[in-house]
């Protein structure tokens, strides 16, 4: 039974939809597409969001939406023509748009007064439009011959996109220069990708990508949104709960499948041929059957992607600096829930290269850059993973400051000399920062050690290259699902446990003489030089008829989330398996040291490890070599 | 809802009523455990199954036996011999774990064997005579005689009841 609430919610969400349409288009125009499609999707969005607000009665978000759409529908009619300042207006208008809606939503205060000047810039701009040239000094008749154009019969073979970006493209490097450097935040005025060619460290790799995904079309299509196209792209909504049912039945046959797969190896073939062949067409069926279901749950990330945009712009003028992002791979696709954590730390990494990375226009011409920076952000999907890349082309990690930073902090020792590698990977450390001064956009302490756990959580892996003077590159490695997780199993006595790949660093046999009992009890483990604190699962989790003695057991070496190392001691590894993670809240409630149990193939259940609380469960002060880490947190950010 | 009807098609066995009074009927699933019979309300009962091999869970109370796999959920099992205070059940293939619904969690509860299905309406139930030995008993809802026999019926959210569980371990709540 729908209620108004549900009517409300499905507003909400369609809202969403529709800014972020109302955002790729205006990103499209401001990038010098001019196709119709565009302007008529931006205008639509505008109109949708209008219509339904008018439904609930949202009187100041009609009012706002319907001055937008005012203005919109005459640069519809060719009464309006774009440019640059426009398009930041319409920029403007746009995201205060999306905040008025955001507010509503929430049922928070709305914020009017600015609404109001951006209305009134915009009924200004209708109104100049009618009368007469339109502020920003266009000749008149370059309007008309606009005006024409559209005016001319929408037929599609006609609308020759180099004819119409003829008369669009002039006036732009003019206008552009004319702008005050802080605002031009996101240009794509054609120009941009060439000079930018040459000396880009990173973007020299992906400007294949990027020229492909996001260049200003020359012929329009491939910048074409595919929700635009014709039929056969019909969708329907359908609830989360009903989705994740699914995905829960689907995992439930994977187990089943299993089981009847395991105990089938030791029926003998010449008896069986045909239920054994049946088995294993099930096996197939089954993991296909898998995929469709969490296809379904899967979204392109341009939904997150396309959130940061506007970040960029916003960052721009706060810092003022002049940016450029680029977008690639905005179709490949994740796991829905992926896609919500990764908002996070995605914005949280674009703050960072705004702020740290890209230098001011000053220092880049100095430098001998162009003024506007590049920040690419990009994803694909390989093997399994997703890879999402964000790059940019500023000053790169300062290694000296780093350093220095570290060991004013206690990171490092005074006379180690680490690899540059290893400075950079410094900046994941807890509380660390070298901004010399605290801003507004980044530099509260919760630095990159945050998005590297967040990343962790997620069962990823983040890592980082840069190059002095040429830019930093972060590169985020993501399961495409929550669902399920890549295991290594492993046995304590009669009990398996699964410890999550994404962890394992490596695994390793100890000799006897490396093993080092510490008064106090603790048990510890040269490696390389470094000392790793030992958890015996078998006394941590009481388990009887477990090999104790280090010398004959394995060590798994797993990585923790405030970037220091713990061995794990077990008696055997079993293997590799994707496992299904179940919860053990649902009908109990946590466990220490558990983040979740799976069911293996034998039908019973096993459990998997969180090894950040195994730490923490040893951690009784014994040799950490890491824990200096968590003290003395340099300034913070 | 059909689970409870199935059970009472193939509970067979005579079931003994006593419905002389007013009040709606009620009907328990009796079990043994110990010796000692016990009854849960028919209708928080999902499914009877026998004693499988479960897994451990580490930093658990005495009586929790470790999970088992119902059709893909996690289920803990509880020793009912061992939360009553007796010794963990050495457990047979003959032992019973009886599935129950309690307060949107599904648990399981290891007995020695499931006996009969007791209809009863509310006049046949007493309530718990005080003891005065300070026994922990506020866990039975009341107690129903049989003939001879005396079923303590149980008050399965609070027997589980989470903090409960946690307050024996010392163990924080979540």
């Amino acid at each position: 039974m729908a209620t108004e609430d549900d009517f409300r919610s499905a507003y909400f969400d369609e809202c969403a939809e529709l800014v972020e349409e109302l955002e790729t288009g205006l990103t499209a125009l401001d990038e010098g597409d001019r196709d119709r499609d565009v302007i008529d999707a931006v205008f639509r969005a505008v109109h949708s969001i209008k219509g339904g607000a008018g439904m609930f009665a949202l009187d100041d978000l009609v009012r706002f939406a319907h001055s937008f759409e005012t203005t919109l529908d005459m640069v519809r009619d060719g009464a309006l023509t774009l440019d640059k300042g426009n398009i930041r207006l319409f920029l403007q208008a746009a995201d205060m748009l999306s905040a008025l809606v955001d507010a509503t939503r929430d049922g928070e205060e709305l914020p009017l007064a600015q609404a109001g000047i951006i209305s009134a810039s915009l009924e200004a701009l209708a109104t100049g439009g009618v009368d007469g040239p339109p502020s920003t000094g266009h000749p008149t008749g370059n309007d008309d011959e606009v005006g024409d154009f559209f005016d001319a019969p929408p037929d599609p073979a006609d609308t020759g996109e180099g004819e119409g970006f003829g008369f669009f493209g002039d006036p732009q490097p003019s206008s552009a220069d004319a702008v005050p450097a802080a605002e031009v935040a996101v240009s794509g005025d054609g120009r941009g990708s060439d000079d930018d060619a040459g000396w880009g460290l990173f973007l020299d790799e992906t400007s294949p990508v990027q020229t492909a995904a996001s260049a200003p079309p020359a012929g329009g299509e491939s910048r074409r949104r595919p929700a635009r196209g014709a039929a056969g792209n019909q969708s329907i909504r359908v609830d989360l709960d009903k989705i994740d049912s699914l995905v829960n039945q689907v995992g439930e046959l994977v187990i089943t499948q299993a089981v009847l797969k395991q105990q089938a190896t030791d029926l003998p073939v010449e008896r069986f041929a045909g239920l054994i062949q049946g088995l294993e067409d099930l096996a197939l069926q089954t993991r296909e059957l898998q995929e469709s279901v969490m296809a379904v749950r899967a979204q392109p990330v341009k939904s997150v992607f396309s959130r940061m945009p506007r970040l960029v712009r916003e960052l721009a003028q706060a810092l003022g600096k002049e940016a450029r992002l680029v977008l690639s791979g905005e179709a490949t696709e994740v796991d829905k829930t992926v896609i919500e954590e990764l908002a996070d730390p995605l914005t949280h990494m674009i703050r960072n290269s705004m702020d740290h990375g890209l230098e001011t226009p000053a220092e880049r011409c100095a430098a001998g850059k162009p003024a506007a920076g590049t920040i690419h952000l990009g994803a694909e999907q390989r093997s399994g993973r997703i890879l999402i890349t964000v790059s940019d082309d500023g000053r790169g990690i300062n290694r000296e400051r780093v350093l220095e930073k570290a060991r004013a902090g206690g990171i490092v020792a005074g006379d180690a000399v680490p690899s540059n590698e290893d400075i950079d990977q410094m900046i994941f450390a807890p509380g660390f920062s070298t901004a010399a001064a605290v801003s507004d956009v980044s530099g509260r302490g919760v630095g990159m050690d945050v998005v590297k756990r967040k990343i962790q959580d997620l069962g990823g892996r983040i890592s980082i290259s840069s190059m002095p003077g040429q830019g930093t590159r972060f590169t985020l490695m993501l399961p495409l699902t929550l669902a399920v997780l890549d295991g290594m199993i492993v046995r304590v006595g009669q009990e398996r446990y699964i410890i999550p790949i994404s962890a394992i660093v490596e695994s390793l046999r100890p000799r006897a003489g490396d093993i080092h009992v510490l008064p106090g009890g603790a048990t510890v483990m040269q490696m390389r030089g470094t000392c790793l604190p030992l958890v015996f699962l078998c006394h941590r989790f009481g388990i009887a008829d477990a090999r104790t003695d280090p010398g004959e057991a394995l060590v798994i070496v797993v990585e923790t989330e405030d970037g220091g190392a713990t061995g794990v001691v077990v008696d055997d590894l079993i293997g590799q398996q994707q496992v299904v993670i179940k919860s053990l809240e649902t009908n109990y409630r946590r466990v220490d040291g558990v983040a979740g149990a799976t069911i293996l193939g034998n039908g019973l259940v096993a459990l998997i490890l969180d090894v950040d609380a195994l730490k923490e469960l040893s951690d009784n002060g014994a040799c950490t070599g890491r824990s200096s880490l968590l003290l003395e947190s340099s300034e913070v950010h | 809802m059909s689970d409870a009807a199935q059970l009472t098609r193939s509970g067979g066995g005579e079931v003994p009523s006593a419905r002389s009074h007013g009040g709606p009927d009620r009907q328990f699933i009796s079990f043994r455990v110990a010796g000692q019979e016990y009854g849960v309300d028919i209708m928080s009962v999902r499914e009877i199954k026998g004693w499988s091999e479960t897994t451990m869970l580490p930093h658990s109370p005495h009586y929790m036996r470790g999970v088992l796999n119902l059709r893909g959920a996690i289920v803990p099992v509880f020793d009912l011999r061992a939360r009553f205070g007796g010794g963990g059940t050495e457990t047979s293939k003959t032992h019973v774990v009886i599935i129950v619904a309690v307060e949107g969690r599904t648990i399981g509860m290891l007995v020695d064997a499931v006996s009969d299905i007791l209809t009863a309406c509310g006049d046949d139930i007493r309530p718990v005579p005080d003891t005065g030995d300070g026994a922990e008993h506020d866990f039975i809802k009341g107690l129903f005689s049989v003939g001879e026999r005396m079923v303590a019926l149980l008050d399965v959210a609070r027997l589980f009841d989470i903090e409960c569980v946690d307050a024996a371990t010392g163990q924080p709540a979540r």
